[in-house]
Order: structure tokens, then sequence, then C-alpha cells
């Protein structure tokens, strides 16, 4: 056994990780990450981060908070959701410090464009709120935090892959990994832990998110007994390239950029007049889906998970999409082998963003039930975490913005609980690597099936039936289908013995990450009887409010399945919750 | 790069091909290195290479062991050598490899196994170039201002993603595994040019020492197989040129 002992462990190296680190200058911190951190998938995003800087037009943090409170249904916690929407700017502005390559405007500030949902004075039509560096936002934000982190000296093990997280007497001792390279098994002994682990994409059959968004704290956290926060509410981003799923990003929109019908109609207009293509994800999505449903998609079959409908950005001008969308053009070009200049684009909505996943309180502290009782030394932040800024929906560029402001309160609050000693080791639990052993050693010994059709066959079962639009006759389908996964994966045979770089081994733990994720997501949906953001019910095609203007808290039973569904109020202060129109 | 073969969405089904991928194979445990094994494979021009390892791994050969990621050319996971040029996995189709596709580690680097090869030496030597912004002077309240100008003169490098694939298509990497590589002198261009840095002067005396840029003989395999379309090579010049003239040429404004 190898045993470490640090003040801090951060579990994933992306935006929010990273955050946290660089608030813990005077702590022996150590991250642990499954890839190389310039591999984590913060890289991955587009279009922006969002900040009501004024750089362009008038603009104030008020206006981003109504934003994001309306663009997420109203499910949004209030108070998560100023936090968000004031911090965001220094927040920002810290970047820049660090080096960020934001674009610029003429007069040398950072340059903002407009974004989905994003309005001017509580609805009236788009502001430029988006700081961005072309359409690789977020490769700049994770190149310039790795890169801060190597000037302060942080220290990573990369290619550790979290497996159990340690609670005794009733708080956070650390953490267990497994070393990739070697197959050793690694005690992390910590005052506090901080998950900053990402989503689980991978649930889905087309999805935007890499292999590794395999939901892999949100499991090891739900295993453990802590609740998983409104999993039902997945982002279904409506432009990833037809059947390869890779996003193009919504600054395509916001540049200006056309969704067409069949009959090369502008549909979003007849939708959402004031926003049209700028309307928020979730109604965008619903939308390609009902045009493709009435016979309006490209190819006019009505399959919503094969048909297609275009992005249009011919009449941006080559100028402008050589500067403002090099890479999403690229994608275009490499994968479809369309020119984008000349021809529109085949797209299709996209597996994208967990609103929901590890509940905490507004300094990034892990919550463990409805009355927020917190477990001491344990935090999350980022999209594994649920504080909730998001709501039933996200609005676009809102990820970025939650990372660096959440995982930076969650530093600075461990920093504030170190330096008064309010955080101290929790001894650890006996014998704190065996669940880890146990596990790895009977996925060599089993007899079963490799992993390959099971995951597959969830994500095509997640994708059919637990997308962007649902039934309760789907959704219980979906749950005996995924209950029946359940069943084959405690007997799924890893067929490579080897304790070096064993991909297989890793591949198996990830998918009982997903299966976990994809359990608890499917449950809340079931009994969510109402559609709200991006959970959309077609048996109950109304908000509800009386009934289910509340958070879901799922637990699991010890031995499998969800155990019980609870339930936690919504925080509202500022806006009463109305029809959500664009 | 290849030239882009002809195809479209509607090939995807219909024209799948028969591939025979040979790769090399390096299995610590069992003693094999570097040993070619040949797969045959079902795959549709518009897959990705990537899509062919996976098929292989998902339904022939699970000890088959490669990084991947993102799966669309930005996380930078999958560098290896695909028929001699290193790429991306996922950023090349099949249609442009043909149907006879070799797979090895990239060259330069230790193998691990299979097409895995250790990134940390080439990662220290990226450390070793201060990849990050210098300034002590005290930040402004906003934004420091850099004009458009100024924001373009460092952009090239800024496009990075630390994939390996220049560094271990370098013959000078190849001869003298000490020199720092493409990828280090690319992210000190990052900063050398930056208006908003003031390191510059620190960084070209690490570079201009003699595992610094006058390794660099200007073969441009390392333009040649960027993934990200940077021109390396012209980037090392830039930094041969501040070195000589004493300073980098940062616009003023």
């Amino acid at each position: 056994m190898a045993y470490h002992k640090f003040d801090v462990v951060i579990v994933g190296s992306g935006g929010a990780g990273l955050m946290a680190a660089m608030q813990l200058p005077n702590a022996s911190i150590a991250v642990i990450s499954k890839v190389y951190p310039t591999r984590s998938h913060t890289g991955a995003a587009q279009g922006g981060v969002a900040a009501a800087l004024g750089n362009q037009e008038e603009d104030h943090w008020q206006w981003h908070m109504y934003d994001t409170v309306k663009g997420g249904d109203y499910l949004v916690d209030q108070d998560a959701a100023e936090v968000l929407a004031q911090e965001a700017i220094d927040a920002v502005y810290e970047l820049e410090h660090w080096g960020l390559p934001f674009n610029r405007t003429d007069d040398g500030r950072i340059d903002q464009r407009r974004f989905g949902g994003h309005t001017r004075n509580f609805g009236e039509g788009p502001v430029r709120r988006s700081c961005y560096a072309a359409d690789r936002t977020g490769h700049m934000i994770l190149q310039t935090m790795y890169q801060t982190a190597i000037k302060n000296q942080v220290r990573f093990f990369n290619e550790f892959f979290l497996t159990d997280l340690l609670i005794s007497d009733g708080r956070c001792a650390g953490v267990v990994a497994y070393s990739i390279r070697d197959g050793e098994v690694h005690t992390f002994h910590a005052k506090a832990v901080v998950f900053a682990t990402g989503g689980y994409g991978r649930a889905w059959s087309i999805t935007s998110n890499a292999l590794a968004c395999t939901g892999d704290g949100m499991a090891v956290a739900y295993r453990r007994g802590i609740p998983l926060e409104d999993m039902e509410f997945y982002q279904f981003h409506p432009t990833g390239i037809y059947r390869v799923g890779v996003l193009l990003s919504e600054a395509a929109r916001g540049e200006g950029a056309y969704l067409l019908n069949n009959e090369g109609e502008r549909f979003m207009q007849r939708y959402t007049p004031t926003l049209a293509e700028l309307a928020p994800r979730d109604i965008v999505s619903r939308c390609i889906v009902t045009e493709i449903r009435e016979g309006r998609g490209i190819a006019g079959t009505g399959e919503d998970t094969t048909d297609y409908v275009y992005l249009d950005v011919r009449h941006l001008g080559e100028q402008k999409i050589r500067e403002k969308l090099p890479d999403i053009t690229d994608f275009a070009r490499t994968y479809l082998r369309i020119e984008p200049i000349t021809e529109p684009v085949p797209i299709q909505p996209t597996a994208h963003y967990a609103m929901g996943g590890i509940p905490t309180d507004l300094e990034g502290q892990v919550i463990v039930d409805e009355n927020r009782t917190p477990l001491v030394g344990f935090y999350a932040a980022g999209e594994c975490a649920c504080v909730s800024v998001h709501g039933a929906n996200r609005l676009g560029t809102n990820s970025l913005v939650d990372l660096i402001v959440f995982g930076r309160r969650a530093g600075k609050h461990i920093a504030k609980q170190l330096a008064t000693n309010d955080l101290d080791f929790a001894p650890l639990p006996k014998d704190p690597e065996s669940a880890t052993r146990d596990a790895i050693e009977r996925l060599h010994s089993n007899t079963g099936e490799t992993e390959g059709p099971i995951r597959e066959e969830m994500r095509t079962v997640m994708m059919k039936l637990c997308g962007v639009m649902r039934t309760a006759a789907g959704l219980k389908e979906c749950q005996a289908k995924i209950a029946e996964l359940q069943e084959r994966y405690r007997n799924v045979r890893v067929t490579d013995p080897s304790t070096t770089f064993n991909t297989e081994l890793m591949e198996v733990l990830e998918l009982g990450n997903l299966l976990d994720c994809a359990e608890a997501t499917v449950a809340g949906a079931l009994a969510r009887e109402e559609s709200r953001g991006g959970h959309f019910r077609e048996d109950f095609p109304d908000r509800d409010d009386a009934n289910f203007l509340k958070h879901t808290l799922a637990y699991r039973d010890d031995e499998g399945g969800v155990k019980a569904l609870r339930y936690k109020p919504v925080t509202i202060t500022e806006f009463q919750p109305k029809e959500r129109k664009y | 790069m290849a030239t882009a073969t002809r195809v479209t969405e509607a090939d995807r089904d219909t024209q799948t091909v028969t591939l025979t991928v040979r790769i090399k194979r390096t299995q610590p445990d069992e003693g094999i290195v570097g040993k070619w094994q040949e797969f045959r494979v079902e795959a549709s021009p518009l897959d990705r290479f990537l899509d062919v390892l996976n098929k292989i791994k998902w339904t022939q050969d699970g000890t088959l062991t490669y990084r991947r990621s993102c799966a669309h050319g930005v996380c930078g996971s999958d560098a290896m050598r695909i028929n001699g040029h290193n790429r991306l996995a996922c950023k090349i189709l099949v249609a442009d490899l043909g149907t006879k596709i070799s797979a090895e580690p990239m060259l330069g680097y230790p193998v691990i196994r299979d097409l895995v090869v250790d990134m940390d030496p080439f990662f220290a030597k990226y450390e070793k170039i201060k990849p990050y912004l210098i300034n002590d002077e005290p930040p402004p309240a906003t934004e420091r201002l850099q004009s458009p100008a100024q924001r373009e003169r460092y952009d090239q490098g800024t496009k990075c993603i630390l994939c390996g694939a220049c560094t271990g298509s370098c013959p000078s990497v190849w001869a003298n595994r000490e020199w720092v590589g493409p990828h280090s002198i690319v992210n000190a261009h990052r900063f050398i040019f930056d208006s908003r840095d003031r390191g510059a002067s620190e960084r070209l005396q690490i570079l201009a020492d003699r595992t610094g840029v006058w390794r660099c003989r200007t073969i441009f395999n390392c333009a040649e197989v960027c993934p990200r379309g940077i021109p390396v090579t012209e980037l090392i010049e830039d930094v041969k040129r501040a070195i000589v003239y004493g300073s980098p040429d940062v616009p003023t404004d």
C-alpha cells in the first residue's frame, strides 16, 4: 500500500480543480488526475465565459443573474446565481492577469459576444456578455490554469484513477486511487478533498463529451451514501455534428448562424421570435426534434435520433468564419467532409452537460440531505457538482463561469478553514483500500461477458428513452434495461490481467460509474411528472410549480439501485417564478 | 497532411471497407517489445482511426493499449505514428489512410505499453522554458490592455495542445533527447511575444544554450505534422531572431 498525506487532495485537473488548487498557496496539496492535466475536458469548451464586464455595451451582473435563473426555468438556487454573476467579473479579470489570451476590442479590452439566453435589461434582447478566445476559450482557460499551476509548483499525480472516497467519524478522510501506470493502489489521507471530476455524457450514444467523461466522482460519492441532485436535468446541446456528436459551438449562432429545416426555413423564428436561434439550448433542442418529428428534418424521416437539420454559417462570410469560428468549421471539414463556407452543416442534438451532480452549498461543501447538512472536509465543484446555478437548464458560457467561480470559492473556503484549524485529519477507516482491491480482483476473476455490449446497450437506450423528450412508458423501459445491465455488469470480465497501463480495466470501472449515474438520472426523470428546462415529459408537457419546484436528491441502496428520492426546496430571493418565454 | 478524399455522410454505412491494421505491440508483462501484429477490421471511410482502434479493442483484443479522450483533436491524448506520420488518431479518417494501415508509438519517447509513451520528459522540458506569464507589476483592477495586433502576434503558439507530435517527429530530438524540442519553443514563443509578459530575456537565455533553439536544423517535420496547423518551424525561427537581435519584436500598440 502506498500512503500519502496532504492537507488537501483535489481530484480532477480541469478548470474547477485547478482553480481550487490556486487558492491554496500555503497548504500541501495534491491534484490527482486520470489524464495528463491538459487533456481535461475543460479544454473542449468553445464559445466563451460569461461576465457582465460591459466592455461592448451596457451590462450588469443583475441581468446575468436574471438570465441564469430564467434560463434554468426557475429551478436555480438564486443565492448561488447571485454569487455566480457577481464573482464572474473578478474571476475573468483574474484569468486575464494570469495571461489568458482573450480576443480584444479595438481599444484593447476583452472582446465580448452574444450567446444563447443572455439578454439586456431582463430579457429585452441579446447582449454581448461572453468573453472569448476565438472558439477555443476552454482550451485557453485550461492551458492558462495549468501554466499558472506550474508557476505555483502544484504537485500532480497524473494517470491516477479515483476509486473510493474515505469517510470516518462522519468526516471526509481522503480518497483511494489506482495508479494506471503500474497498477498500484494508493491511499491519500487529507484534511479536505475536492471532487472536480466532470460530467457523464458518455452514458448517451450521441455526445459531445470526451471518452473520459464517465461520472467517476459522482458515482464514487453516490456509492458512499451521498445523494446525487437533479440528475434528470441533463442538457442536450442543439448543434452536435450529425452522428459524431462533436460540438459546434453556440458561438456560431452568437455570430449570426441560422438553423434551417428541409424547407430552408429559419424555423426558430417561429418558436422564439425575440431570440430566434439564440434561445436557450433546451428550447432549441426540442424545436429541432419537433421539426424532425413533423417531417421537416433534412432527410424527412420523422425519426428523431437519426434525422438532422442544418446549421448554416455561409452568410457570415469567409473572413468572419476564419477569424471567429476556426476550430468548429475545421471539425465540419474533418468529420463530415463539408466546407461550411459554402455548404450548410448537418447537426443534431448531442448529450452535453449535467446540470445535476453532487449537492453543495455556496462554499463548495458537499451537503448530504435536504437540511443542507455538510459532510465536513468534502467539497465538489464544476460539472460534477450541483450548487445549483444551472437549475433545469444551463445557459451557454455559464459552465466555464461555474468552474472558475465555485472552484475558487471551494479553494478559498478550505484555505480559511485550514488557517483557523477548523479542518483536521479524520482517522482513516480500517483497511481503506479493501473495497478497491476487492472490486478489481472481482473484475479479473469474473467469468461473464466483456464490457463492450453492456456499454453500447446503455448508450443506445439512454439516447432513445432518456433523451430530449421522455415519457413514463419509455422511462420505465429504460429503468428496467439499466437494471438488467447493472445485473450483467456484476459478472463483467476484464480479459487483460496486466498491471501496466490496463486501459480495459479503466474502461470497465468507468462503465460501472456510468451505469450508476444513468440509474439515478432515470429514477429522477420518471418521478418528475412535469416538464422544466432540459427535462421534457411528453405526458406532462407543462411546468408544475405546485408539485415540482424542488430539487431531487437520489440516494443509492447499499445493494445497488436507487433506494429513495427525497426533495430539497429551491432558494428564491429576487425573481418569482413565472412563465418562461423568449 | 493528406488531401481530403471526397466522401460524404451517405457513404458512412454503404461504403464499408475491410482494413488490415498492423500495430507495433509492446507488452512488458510478457516481454514483448515492438512486435508487429496484424488485425482485420471492418470500417467506414468516415470512421476516425481512433474508432478503428476502439473497434479492435472492444471486439477483438482488450489488451490493445492507447490513450484517448476528447476524440475530436483538442485534448492531445492520442498522438501516434500512423502510416509513418505522427497524427492524432481521432483527427484522421480511414478515407485518408487506405486499407492497409500501420500504427506505432511516436519515436523519441520511452514506450510504456503498445502505443502509450511516457510523456513525463516531454512535460519536464515544457516546464523548463517557464511556460507562464511573468509580470510582477501589480495588475489593474480590470484587464491589462492589449491591442488586437499585440494579441495576434503570439496567436499561433496559443493553439498548442501539447500532443507531442512535433517533438516525436524531429530528427534533432531523436539524435539528442536532452534538447528542449519544438513544443517547448512554441510555448516559449507564446509568452516571449506576449506584450503583457516580462520574462522574455530569461526564456531567451534558456533557449540560447546548447540544448536550446540552435539544435533546430529547420527540417520542418514539426510543422508538417502539427494537428493544430501551427507553423512550428517559423516560430522557432522567430525565437532565433529574438536571440540574435537581443529582444523580441512585439508590437508597441
